[in-house]
């Protein structure tokens, strides 16, 4: 599974539904996520990629879509 | 050592609901509620000034406490909501008070204001006696300037409340407190001068969701006391829903965290002793329970203490 579908997967377990949007549209315009959700995405990302984000990196334009999510992700390796 | 010895509070008389608000601003009442918990909040008068109401539950808390204000050895004054930017509300609360010479010192740093307070007086006490910490918000003020963010502006309400620190006994012994802040996030949440507040939602709420429950347990850990332990949680209200994710992260039934967040919304600064004063009056400390304040603001600035209920 490549890393777009993890965190497609991840996104899906904490809104409780199937994920279809693109990878570059916004998790939270369209509804997908909100603040509170973002919370447990930031947890269950850190537990999934065996990665700690730092607080300093904790900006909402870094996790606001798939596509971001993963270039993120992408730096912590 | 230091004591928590009494609170204070002081509510305007008004009452606003999200119905009322929700109208204003062009937000579905039902949609506060969702976000927030929050259901109404107060507004003071228009003649009515933030140290007004500092005054009257500076009054509350001493008459709580059985003090005169005579015994005050300093003022604190946590306010984001001062009329001008010098001398700020603390010089001029003293006066009300009758507290010449006593020195009074401002903290015009929003939510966080009471914990750095209560974290101050207790580092203060010892050499000052008796330090009064007294918040105070006029938040309506503010809320309604251009431009209006009305997600930002249904959160807020207006309040104050009071604490008397004390090294010659109270309700309960502070134990370890401790005070962070972080420049880096200085535009997130922001009063500038004849602007409205501006709030970057998403980045309060992610890095208070971190931050709280670390320095809880930092002062926890200091004091060799389990989460599960403590008695009450008594926090800044910002949000009912970040009050739940912080019980989660500490692995605590989100019941012994007190909230008042659905009759008084935020009132920053104000909002973490408002909510202890009401605590005291109905379940109140318990000789051998330990306490919990915290609180999270603009800045950020953050903080929390441990404090255990001593016998009466």
């Amino acid at each position: 599974m490549d890393m777009q579908e993890r965190i497609r997967g991840i996104i899906a377990k904490i809104a409780k539904r199937e994920v279809t949007i693109g990878p570059d549209e916004s998790l939270f315009d369209s509804g997908v996520l909100d603040s509170f959700a973002l919370i447990d995405m930031v947890g269950l990302m850190e537990h999934e990629f065996q990665v700690k984000i730092p607080d300093s990196d904790l900006n909402p334009r870094k996790l606001s879509s798939i596509s971001r999510i993963e270039s993120y992700l992408e730096t912590l390796k | 050592m230091a004591f928590l010895r009494a609170f204070g509070r002081y509510l305007p008389a008004r009452v606003v609901s999200n119905v009322e608000i929700g109208a204003h601003l062009g937000v579905e009442p039902s949609w506060i509620e969702q976000v927030s918990g929050i259901v109404e909040r107060r507004f003071a008068a228009d003649d009515e000034t933030a140290v007004d109401m500092a005054e009257r539950a500076a009054l509350h808390c001493l008459q709580s406490a059985g003090a005169p204000a005579g015994d005050i050895g300093m003022l604190i004054m946590a306010s984001g909501t001062g009329a001008r930017r010098f001398p700020g509300p603390a010089a001029v609360v003293s006066h009300r008070l009758g507290l010449a010479g006593v020195p009074a010192l401002d903290l015009p740093i929003a939510s966080a204001g009471s914990i750095f307070g209560l974290c101050l007086a207790a580092q203060l006490t010892p050499s000052h006696g008796n330090v009064l910490v007294v918040a105070a918000e006029k938040l309506s003020e503010v809320i309604l300037r251009q431009p209006v963010e009305p997600g930002t502006a249904a959160l807020f309400g207006d309040g104050a409340g009071a604490c008397l620190v004390s090294t010659s006994g109270g309700t309960a012994e502070i134990l370890s407190c401790t005070m962070h802040s972080d420049g880096a996030f200085a535009e997130d949440l922001r009063l500038d001068f004849g602007g409205p507040v501006v709030m970057n939602g998403r980045s309060v709420i992610l890095q208070a969701s971190r931050k709280i429950p670390r320095c809880i347990l930092q002062v926890l850990e200091q004091t060799e006391i389990p989460p599960g332990r403590v008695g009450a949680f008594i926090l800044h209200q910002a949000n009912r829903n970040l009050l739940d994710a912080v019980s989660r992260a500490l692995g605590v039934p989100p019941d012994r965290f007190y909230c008042n967040i659905q009759r008084y919304g935020n009132t920053s600064s104000a909002s973490m002793l408002i909510a202890a004063s009401e605590w005291s009056e109905t379940a109140g400390s318990r000789s051998g329970e330990p306490l919990v304040f915290a609180g999270f603001g603009a800045g950020f600035h953050w903080g929390a203490l441990v404090a255990v209920g001593v016998p009466a």
